[in-house]
């Protein structure tokens, strides 16, 4: 179990550092910021101060070295645009994304199991053919494109649900409903392909030959042995949503993380683009090892 | 004597094997359909931009946001017009060229690549196999579309950089599905006796394992269109990926934005562009998945049989 965490934290750490390397890099090719956030009649002298101050003067390698010792120490430095520690914005916006993940995937998670398992039971039934049509929509449908028909439905031309924000319930419904759908269909048949091979396991035969009724044999007996590969699915999903909400926090103008990282590429805050980027890393690296344990809990037969 | 003239008859009563494909498409209407609309999208991505570039192009703004359904308009206004009263349609179908040009060029990229590496890492030693596996651990771990859109912002967005992009995000697919398969074909007994006759390494990996694992690697690439084709839509409507004056699907679906409380038309058709081909190709490699696998096909061929 050690040995297979170091594993897992090297793993991580050489794709950490490749990912600070690259956008670091990256981001520094593409220009001086210095034009950026002075105005055009700045005088030559106001343009060195600012390199100065904020280090922009030096090589981009030693550049590189003193973000690498701040990082170490957890100091990601200070946000040109927002006048505070870049951290700052990153946590706000990562709690909201957090939190819209997790109701997210918690619906998921019970939508998709209930309808799975009820897939599975009848194939080729009418459960089976709903569960197929989600999943087809799910692989198929560009979410940006049903979250702009769902505004004009529902906000322009109902007026039953706020375009963006969060307010209040009615404001998470949309990006919630439009986040659903791709992991729903993907989850679906993870669940109804494992839950058939659950199902027609000797186990099951056994409970069914003893007499025990369906509702039981799906929920108790399936279910609890056709949910492990459910589980690895729904941990790359959460974090699909955690770094690739993107474009629904961008539309319904949600403060997640998303939506900041993508401000401050548009705005070159080269600090809030790179604390963002670490905390979600990292984020998604306790989030996979918390589904390695989670996997180890609950199948016995896996030792690592 | 008798035993090959019976067994010529045999030979010529197995149809041919394009034609069998045919009919197993024919018998499942939906991937029939499907493989249909594909084909409609591929020649109007072949020669839509030829013949209707003037068309597209014009803008005539007395017909801004034309409304669609107007059927005493010439046909390419039927789907209305935009903002600057280009035909909609004629727009959809120039647009058709900048999806397929990138979502084929990165799919193709990425299985190329991808299949070389698996193979590599699946045939040859250990020490390989190490390095590209943990290759392709990092590019897993990296957020793809962020990876993309950070990408965008820093090279100037162009079909060719757009390629680059989505096809390494999508490499680590095809790496290691080619690698486990490799590793389980390469113990068969064709391969061991392919080796122990002597053929080199190359011929067996191009002559016995790659037609094996193909028909796999097949199906993941048609998957995988529809998800690139999702992915540069959405990165096209961020506004990171083709710029204008080019035009993708995905472009137009965000163009459309700004008029959608008085023309829904503008990113309603694109977006169903966008959504009928991703279901197309989600619905063919579905059936791909049963015509090209040996143990499965049989249920396509009862089926014809039992129709015709």
């Amino acid at each position: 179990m050690k040995k297979f965490l170091w594993k897992r934290a090297v793993a991580s750490a050489i794709s950490l550092i490749c990912l600070i390397i690259l956008v670091f890099f990256l981001s520094r090719l593409t220009g001086d910021p210095t034009d950026l956030f002075l105005p055009e009649t700045a005088t030559q002298e106001a343009r060195d101060n600012y390199r100065r101050v904020h280090g922009l003067d030096q090589p981009l390698v030693s550049q590189f070295f003193r973000y690498v010792t701040d990082l170490v120490q957890l100091n990601f430095g200070e946000s040109v645009r927002r006048a505070e520690p870049a951290i700052d914005p990153v946590l706000r916006g990562f709690a909201w994304t957090l939190q819209l993940a997790t109701v997210t995937m918690a619906l998921v998670t019970l939508a998709a199991i209930t309808l799975g398992s009820l897939a599975a039971f009848h194939v080729g039934g009418f459960f089976d053919r709903v569960a197929t049509f989600f999943s087809l929509m799910g692989a198929s449908a560009p979410d940006f494109w049903i979250a702009i028909i769902a505004i004009v439905v529902f906000s322009v031309g109902l007026g039953w649900l706020p375009t963006s924000g969060t307010g209040s319930v009615w404001h998470w419904i949309m990006p919630v409903a439009v986040l659903f759908i791709r992991p729903f269909g993907l989850i679906l048949q993870v669940v109804r392909g494992s839950m058939i091979t659950a199902l027609n396991s000797a186990y099951v035969k056994t409970a069914r030959a003893k007499g025990v009724e369906n509702r039981p044999i799906i929920f108790v007996h399936a279910l609890r042995n056709a949910l492990l590969p459910v589980i690895t699915v729904i941990g790359d999903q959460t974090a699909a949503i955690l770094n690739g909400a993107v474009i629904v926090e961008t539309i319904f103008g949600f403060p997640g993380v998303g939506k900041l990282m993508i401000d401050s590429i548009l705005q070159r805050d080269f600090n809030v683009i790179l604390a963002a980027i670490m905390v979600t890393a990292f984020a998604i690296f306790i989030l996979n090892i918390m589904i390695d344990l989670l996997y180890a809990v609950l199948d016995p037969r896996i030792r690592y | 004597m008798e035993m090959a003239e019976q067994k010529t008859a045999i030979v010529a009563d197995a149809p041919h094997p394009v034609a069998q494909t045919l009919r197993m498409l024919w018998r499942d209407k939906f991937a029939l359909a499907a493989a249909v609309f594909l084909l409609i999208v591929l020649l109007s991505a072949l020669f839509g931009p030829a013949l209707l570039e003037g068309v597209a192009t014009k803008t005539n703004l007395r017909g801004r946001n034309a409304p669609p359904f107007d059927f005493s308009q010439p046909w390419y206004l039927w789907l209305g017009g935009d903002a600057l009263g280009r035909p909609l349609l004629a727009r959809i179908i120039v647009a058709a060229q900048n999806t397929m040009a990138v979502a084929v060029g990165a799919v193709l990229c990425s299985l190329a690549i991808g299949t070389t590496l698996g193979m590599i890492a699946g045939y040859t030693s250990r020490m390989a196999s190490q390095v590209i596996m943990r290759l392709a651990d990092v590019i897993m771990s990296f957020p793809s579309l962020l990876l993309a859109v950070i990408v965008l912002y820093m090279l100037p967005p162009s079909v060719f950089n757009l390629i680059i992009v989505l096809a390494i995000t999508r490499i680590p697919v095809y790496l290691r599905t080619s690698r486990a398969e490799v590793l389980e074909v390469r113990e068969r007994m064709f391969v061991q006796a392919a080796k122990v006759m002597g053929a080199s390494s190359g011929r067996i990996i191009f002559r016995h394992l790659l037609p094996v694992i193909l028909p796999t690697l097949v199906t993941i690439a048609t998957l995988d269109f529809a998800l690139v084709v999702l992915v540069e839509s959405a990165l096209s409507f961020l506004g990171i990926g083709i710029q204008p004056p080019e035009i993708t699907w995905g472009l137009m679906v965000s163009q459309g934005r700004a008029y959608l409380t008085t023309a829904w038309w503008l990113s309603f058709w694109p977006g169903l562009a966008i959504i009928l081909t991703t279901l197309s190709l989600n619905l063919l490699a579905n059936w791909l998945r049963t015509a090209l696998d040996p143990v499965q096909r049989w249920r396509l061929e009862i089926a014809v049989k039992k129709n015709g």
